[in-house]
């Protein structure tokens, strides 16, 4: 028989300890405000998770860890068309481009990252269907519920306090014009200079998140990162700004993640404004 | 406020992180990390996201530079870096043959990323074994409209004079365009 029941009266947490301590096989399915999403366990620990609507093959995950090119995803999807992720992992690793090490590290992450973001979830529909594992094809992973448990109520906690802090996405941000913190100090990961290459004060926190494919936990987290280094900050964007010149110009979703297929348009700069450079730089 | 944004790529090595210091007023936020790989102790750190430069042109206008990662592994960063921009250079360090055909594959991205002007900053000029700028455009297969530049990244100057020749590009296409 499922287990059925709200977010709002069973948290995430709880419905893990209950899985993780009944060591329970099937899949629970979640309905949320935030979207669908289903996660995978065998015995107590989580074997594989899914978002509705969010690219989780393969190629994709090998990219973002940054163990394929774009180029190489492209040429991958090209002559797997309709084969399991199984099947690919197996092709690659065969013909050397990848290690089963880094297949299975990619799998881990992105489904470690997903749970993680479930957590936040306070709303919404959940359902448990025992025995069922809808993960042929799929490449599973193992993953013991404790750790994920300790860590995701950790960053709820985080997420509540970043909630405080930053409670509107809708705002934009821009570069502080004297920075608090000296440049040469600051050590950034890849992920805070994503954002960055979009900070734009025609850009909101919401459009940067989606520019780079990142949840709200995720944009909350390395925004208010940037705001304490002092580095940027907020601004109100304007309604229905039109697109940036330059330093950041809104792109299509599609195209967010790296490899993106839209052909990016020249931007559409006044003569006058290339003069005004090449007079500032020539005077320099 | 108008922002633009002007993209420095090249191969690993070739100066890229130079060019942006020696123009811009800020002190270039990069995130250089100690070179991990035997095969690339060219130098002993190298830019791993991105280089991130700035000229404030007046009170509405500020030109951002950003240098894009040299190493191959981090070329995910290249797309997102080159959106929106106005032109590009591509730095070559004209001191090392072996690194021509990099230079070539980037120069090939970043153009299928952008119809955008660009030009080649032939790097290094300065040291006895450079190759001139003309035999750069040779090995590098560059179209005769595209100007290859002769260039030291560590002489402002020189760095001027190939941001100024990729604007005179900006202009002539703008020219072409409009006759």
């Amino acid at each position: 028989m499922a287990l059925k029941g709200n977010l709002k009266d069973f948290g995430i947490t709880q419905l893990l300890n209950l899985i993780n301590l009944a060591r329970k096989t099937g899949t629970l399915y979640l309905d949320g405000t935030e979207g669908k999403a289903y996660l995978c366990f065998r015995e107590g620990q989580l074997i594989y998770a899914t978002l509705e609507g969010e690219e989780d093959a393969l190629p994709t995950l090998l990219q973002k860890a940054g163990k394929l090119t774009a180029e190489q995803v492209r040429a991958i999807n090209a002559h797997t068309a309709g084969k399991a992720d199984r099947d690919i992992a197996m092709m690659l690793i065969n013909a050397g481009h990848i290690k089963q090490q880094d297949v299975r590290r990619s799998v881990n992450q992105h489904v470690l990252d997903l749970v993680y973001r479930i957590f936040s979830w306070s709303e919404g529909a959940f359902r448990f269907e025992p025995s069922s594992l809808p993960v042929q094809g799929k490449l599973t992973t193992t993953i013991a519920l404790e750790n994920v448990i300790m860590e995701g109520s950790r960053r709820l906690k985080q997420w509540e306090r970043l909630q405080d802090e930053l409670p509107d996405l809708d705002v934009a941000l821009k570069f502080a014009e004297r920075p608090t913190t000296p440049l040469r100090d600051i050590n950034l990961s890849v992920e805070e200079w994503r954002v960055i290459s979009f900070i734009n004060p025609r850009n909101t926190i919401r459009q940067l998140a989606q520019y780079n494919n990142m949840s709200e936990f995720q944009i909350r987290k390395i925004v208010y990162s940037l705001l304490q280094a002092g580095l940027v900050e907020m601004v109100r964007a304007p309604r229905a700004a039109p697109a940036a010149a330059g330093g950041g110009a809104p792109r299509a979703a599609a195209a967010s993640a790296p490899g993106g297929d839209v052909q990016m348009r020249r931007p559409a700069v006044k003569r006058s404004l290339v003069q005004k450079l090449i007079t500032k730089i020539r005077e320099l | 406020m108008q922002t633009l944004k002007i993209v420095v790529t090249g191969p690993f090595a070739s100066g890229k992180t130079e060019f942006i210091q020696s123009i811009s007023e800020i002190d270039v936020v990069s995130t250089d990390r100690k070179i991990s790989r035997d095969a690339e102790r060219i130098k002993s750190q190298t830019t791993v996201a991105m280089d991130f430069g700035r000229i404030t042109i007046d009170e509405e206008l500020i030109l951002y530079l950003f240098g894009t990662p040299g190493q191959r592994r981090f070329d995910f960063m290249w797309e997102i870096l080159s959106e929106g921009m106005l032109g590009f250079i591509v730095l070559v360090d004209s001191n090392r043959p072996e690194t021509f055909r990099e230079a070539r594959r980037i120069l090939d991205t970043f153009s299928s990323y952008s119809p955008v002007p660009y030009i080649v900053g032939a790097n290094k000029q300065d040291l006895d074994d450079a190759w001139p700028p003309e035999d750069l455009r040779i090995v590098l297969r560059v179209d005769p409209e595209i100007k290859v530049v002769p260039c030291v990244a560590t002489d402002k100057e020189s760095v001027k004079q190939v941001l100024l020749e990729l604007l005179y590009s900006i202009l002539e296409i703008m020219d072409a365009e409009e006759a």
